[in-house]
């Protein structure tokens, strides 16, 4: 976990690229339960309006974080996390390659500290998550995207879903 | 057929236990492409303080999305989950989530926000143990958009 005392407002905390293509789709959407067709139904995708088949956007936020997590080692510390879903993420059918050009799609990701609390030491961690348009453009896909990550005591989870002790 | 504001304030109270398991956590870890071990290894996530694996911090999301379901289900409610985009979502932690956790969602309806034609609706899962802790609460906003 990085000191809490060495951190100032704009510290950077990483950055990271996330491949995502069709079977990540499909993997997510067993692993969370959410089956929308837009996001294995080009077909489907298409008659709704969109440009084709788009990634969960439970997925970007939920993958975007994962910078968060290996920065403070410790997902437990991360207490509140939010975004806004402000554009789709393509994910082209095709595999291998990772432009939407050529199939699939690369998530960007970064990191850095946008508020501190001395208080009740927390640092509030603002995402940076943009990923290219079906024309190739980038487009930041997740607004306001802001982790709460906790640098006090954690809470004691001893057994399960029991009593604090 | 539109939302029905009068759902606002509505609670639809939880539909059944939901029982964090291991493998869940290990397979909603992978689709989000975590690698933490504290979401793999349990003498890693033990080492760290915890009873069990953790869950990733946007694994309530399960939970949110069926307790939701009960609401675009209900023919009162006049939601077309056709049209249902999904366009803000917050979770806060009260603890973190734990394997072995047995776990309760209440579904609230906070707000109907009417937007031209169509409507954002804001609900709030509310997630605690049997014995009533808090655990976890999820906003989640939802753009129903009009019809054509």
């Amino acid at each position: 976990m990085p000191n809490f005392a060495d951190l100032e407002k704009g510290t950077e905390i990483g950055s990271r690229q996330i491949p995502v293509t069709r079977a990540d789709l499909v993997a997510y959407a067993g692993a969370s339960g959410d089956f929308n067709p837009i996001h294995w139904n080009e077909r489907f995708a298409t008659e709704v309006g969109l440009p084709g088949v788009i990634a969960h956007g439970m997925f970007t936020m939920g993958s975007a974080v994962q910078l968060v997590t290996d920065w403070v080692g410790d997902a437990g510390a991360i207490v509140d996390y939010q975004t806004r879903f402000s554009k789709p993420v393509p994910v082209l059918d095709a595999d291998g390659a990772a432009s939407p050009a050529s199939g699939g799609n690369v998530i960007s990701v970064a990191g850095k500290v946008g508020a501190l609390d001395a208080d009740a030491r927390t640092a509030r961690i603002d995402l940076t998550v943009t990923a290219p348009d079906t024309e190739g453009k980038d487009q930041k896909v997740l607004m306001k995207a802001q982790a709460l990550v906790s640098f006090g005591k954690k809470p004691q989870v001893i057994k399960g879903s029991h009593h604090f002790r | 057929m539109a939302i029905n504001q009068d759902i606002v304030g509505r609670i639809y109270p939880p539909a059944g236990t939901y029982t964090v398991g291991r493998e869940k956590i290990r397979e909603f870890a992978a689709a989000v492409k975590a690698t933490s071990p504290l979401h793999f290894e349990v003498q890693a996530a033990q080492d760290a303080g915890y009873s069990d694996l953790i869950a990733p911090p946007t694994f309530a999301i399960i939970l949110a999305q069926k307790a939701d379901a009960a609401l675009i289900q209900d023919p009162e409610a006049g939601i077309d989950f056709s049209r249902v985009v999904h366009a803000d979502q917050r979770f806060t932690h009260h603890r973190p989530i734990v394997a072995g956790d047995e776990l309760l969602t209440e579904l609230h309806v906070d707000s109907v926000r009417v937007m031209g034609a169509g409507a954002m609706l804001t609900t709030r899962e509310e997630i605690t143990t049997l014995e009533g802790e808090a655990v976890a609460t999820c906003i989640s906003s939802l753009l129903v958009r009009a019809e054509d």
